[in-house]
């Protein structure tokens, strides 16, 4: 029977509802863990009501504003009353830190005007503004705040971008000193190509000696793949502090061997080196298991047969052995590059200032600077990065192909 | 039969093989293989029949002995260079490659013109009968068509010598005899050398010029398919080829020409023929053939009569079949041809049975 589940009687029914019962829980699973958080960390990325709460009116009124000379009077008192209101809410600290970074430096004007009005009871409004800070005679302050009103805004984008909307409505670059994001996705992009395609040089031929091997040998080359995991994701990270620090195992055996100076100690750890190292290692296992388990399903009478019909080694592996593997890299590569684009732990520890990753930005703008917006636009981006990936791989090989099992 | 010569294209000299350095999976073996000629080794699984086609091929080195291709040595000849066309148990087609570049691939890195690679190609197409599939992936063939492809990739290269591992292993009865034929007539055509590697003992009779019945690595008897079936040398070809009642006795005495041993069985003495070297107060196995014993014949008329009581009746539409408690056991088998029918007899009856001293082979005791 096709289509919905039928909710009346009959024989599939009891074991319809059954089945449902049972995938339930971990419906809900994924819901709550997965689809709830994603679907409000991408709404919060265009949704931001904070400021179009605390100021309604005034956002009302400058709708008629023509964004060049200072509004009317009419538009500070309205403003005045609703700043004073907010204040007294204890939520114009929220709308100060968003008008705040459309333009630096307005969150201390909006506070301070805040605390000021509360002791002015009469207008006009728009000189007794003026006097508490100058900022209220430009226009930008005004500009400002009708951007960050926007419940529904494009500017954590347009940031994330490296862009910035002008207030004549054009979008243009962000000033060559302010452009940060797309260096850095450009980088995580770049590093976690390199770093794919070490595991995938690494990897290739431990799968190839794993599925080559005895049964007993391949389950003992298995665990010793596998071992990494066991062990905490820091023990591992740390270890390589310890053996790539300036005073750590490596450079003191060179040192001591005479290969490089003292003074000469190589720099390994806490820049981009640190990072490409140690995450090529955690992320090594993603790229051996997949090998394995579809070089595993190519039987050994291939090569043989190969060689059988006058194929040299070299012949039989580029043109039956490796094509008969790629879908095992491709998996492999997938895997390990969509893991090394979001990785955050390994890059905070060893990465140093210039190894740092766009996921290491995103918790910056979390954690620090608490701009969730834009922490959120960012995540957007790279969700975006990871399915254009997907789509290419599903285009050039098609998704069917990956090979997780044999 | 096909045309050969008397030239040994193959030789075995002495050949041994051990995996693990204790257990040896073929013992000294000894075989020549004429040019042109069709030999089966034939044997129960795990017997060394695969080991020894991958000595020959190259994908093992014998622990012992030599093989000689041509009369030449081959132990330092890698198998890409023995030029020898190997017919895969599973086929070994390259998944990701049609029909047409399965084919190609031997004929490529043989670095053959275009041309003459598709000239090629199509003609061994023809020769397996699959023109038009040279487009297909061998996923979309069915079992006996990948195997047809699987031979044409071996043959495709003109290999003088072409090795079969249970190339029909994996095909269903009808197909299977279809495959026999198919293969039988494509040797006649192109006269190659083949070996070839079965478990079916009338899969082996059907096609071979000569069968080499294998037992835990050791070459029991080669003979052609007649020779196995009416002269067996020892008891596991009697009983592997064919249907076989095994009696074991003990020899009393020669007699008549010293080809003729007296051996007395479950009570009853039996004139068998000497096949085996004993003496005297020897054990020997007695093979007979359940067609070769006559139920209730002519008194007097063969060297062999013995009482016996009716077990057991089965007809088998061409033949009928009949257990038999005769000679102190009860699974003796006599066939008769459903020509005539039957005597009428059922279980419990009293019979006598009678065979030739020819038809009864006195073998070595096991
Ligand atoms: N690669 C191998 N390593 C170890 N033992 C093997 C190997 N191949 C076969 N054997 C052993 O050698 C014996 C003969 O095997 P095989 O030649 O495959 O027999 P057959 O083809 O007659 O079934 C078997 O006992 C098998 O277990
Ligand atoms: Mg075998």
């Amino acid at each position: 029977m096709a289509g919905p589940i039928k909710l009346s009687g009959g024989p599939g029914y009891r074991a319809k509802v059954r089945a449902l019962g049972l995938v339930a829980p971990l419906l809900i699973f994924i819901v709550v863990t997965f689809v709830a958080p994603l679907g409000t960390m991408l709404l919060r990325s265009v949704y931001d009501p904070v400021v179009a709460d605390a100021l309604p009116e005034t956002l009302e009124l400058l709708e008629d504003w023509d964004g060049i000379e200072l509004p009317p009077e009419a538009v500070y008192a309205v403003a005045a009353q609703e700043v004073k209101r907010a204040g007294a809410e204890r939520t114009l600290g929220q709308v100060a830190s968003r008008v705040n970074r459309v333009q630096g430096g307005l969150r201390s004007v909006i506070t301070r005007t805040g605390r000021e009005l509360r002791e002015i009871q009469q207008g006009p409004w728009r000189e007794s503004m003026m006097t508490i800070d100058s900022a209220w005679a430009d226009p930008a302050i005004w500009y400002a705040i009708r951007t960050t009103g926007e419940r529904f805004t494009a500017r954590h984008y347009w940031n994330a971008l490296d862009l910035q909307s002008l207030p004549d409505g054009s979008v243009v670059r962000q000033p060559e000193d302010r452009r940060i994001y797309l260096r850095l996705f450009w980088r995580t992009l770049m590093i976690s190509g390199l770093i794919t395609l070490l595991c995938l040089l690494l990897g290739y031929p431990i799968a190839h000696l794993i599925a080559c091997s005895k049964p007993s040998r391949a389950n003992l080359l298995l665990i010793l793949v596998l071992v990494p995991f066991w062990t905490s994701l820091l023990v591992r990270t740390t270890a390589w502090i310890v053996l790539l620090q300036t005073q750590g195992v490596l450079n003191e055996f060179l040192v001591t061997i005479g290969l490089i100076g003292d003074d000469g100690r190589l720099a390994m750890i806490y820049n981009m080196t640190g990072t490409i190292v140690a995450m090529t290692h955690v992320l090594l296992p993603f790229m051996v298991l997949p090998l394995y388990s579809v070089m595993n399903s190519i039987p050994s009478t291939q090569m043989d047969a190969a060689a059988s019909l006058g194929a040299t080694p070299l012949q039989a592996f580029l043109r039956v052995y490796w094509p008969q593997s790629l879908p095992g890299v491709g998996a492999g590569a997938l895997l390990v590059f969509i893991l090394a684009i979001g990785y955050y732990i390994t890059p905070a520890l060893v990465g140093g200032s210039d190894g740092q990753l766009i996921s290491n930005m995103i918790a910056y703008h979390m954690q620090t600077s608490l701009n969730w917006g834009l922490a959120a636009a960012l995540g957007g981006v790279l969700l975006l990065i990871v399915l254009l990936l997907y789509a290419v791989y599903e285009r050039l090989l098609g998704i069917e192909k990956i090979g997780l099992g044999g | 039969m096909s045309k050969q010569n008397n030239e040994t294209h193959v030789e075995f000299k002495g050949v041994s093989k051990s995996y693990d350095g204790r257990t040896m999976v073929v013992k000294d073996l000894d075989l020549g293989i004429r040019t042109g000629e069709f030999v089966t080794l034939l044997g129960p699984s795990g017997s060394g029949k695969t080991t020894i086609l991958m000595m020959l091929a190259g994908f093992q080195a014998p622990t012992a002995g030599e093989i000689l291709l041509d009369g030449q040595p081959i132990q330092d000849l890698p198998a890409r260079k023995r030029g020898i066309g190997m017919v895969f148990q599973n086929y070994a087609l390259f998944p990701h490659m049609t029909v047409g570049a399965n084919l190609a691939f031997p004929l490529e890195v043989r670095r053959m013109g275009a041309e003459e690679r598709r000239e090629r190609v199509e003609r061994v197409l023809r020769l397996v009968r699959l023109e038009g599939f040279a487009d297909r992936k061998p996923s979309q063939l069915s079992g006996g068509q990948q195997q047809r492809v699987a031979i044409a990739r071996a043959l495709v290269f003109e290999p003088s010598l072409v090795l079969m591992d249970e190339p029909l292993g994996a095909l269903d009865r009808s197909l299977r005899d279809e495959m026999q034929y198919e293969i039988r007539r494509i040797h006649r055509t192109l006269a190659v050398t083949v070996v070839y590697v079965t478990h079916d003992q009338q899969e082996a009779m059907v096609m071979s010029d000569r069968i080499a019945v294998l037992r835990k690595g050791v070459v029991e008897q080669i003979a052609v398919p007649e020779g196995l079936y009416e002269e067996p040398t020892g008891s596991f070809v009697a009983s592997f080829i064919g249907e076989s009642n095994q009696l074991h006795g003990r020899i009393l005495g020669t007699s008549e020409a010293d080809n003729v041993y007296e051996v007395e069985t479950g009570g009853e003495v039996i004139h068998a023929l000497k096949v085996a070297q004993c003496n005297v107060g020897d054990d020997v196995t007695l093979s007979i053939r359940p067609e070769r014993v006559k139920i209730n014949p002519e008194a007097g008329r063969y060297t062999n009569e013995v009482d016996a009581t009716v077990e057991d009746l089965t007809f088998l539409g061409n033949q009928l079949r009949v257990r038999l408690a005769t000679c102190g056991r009860e699974d003796f088998i006599a066939t008769i041809p459903n020509i005539v029918g039957h005597g009428g007899w059922i279980t419990g009856d009293s019979v006598r049975l009678g065979w030739t001293t020819v038809d009864c082979r006195a073998l070595n005791h096991e």
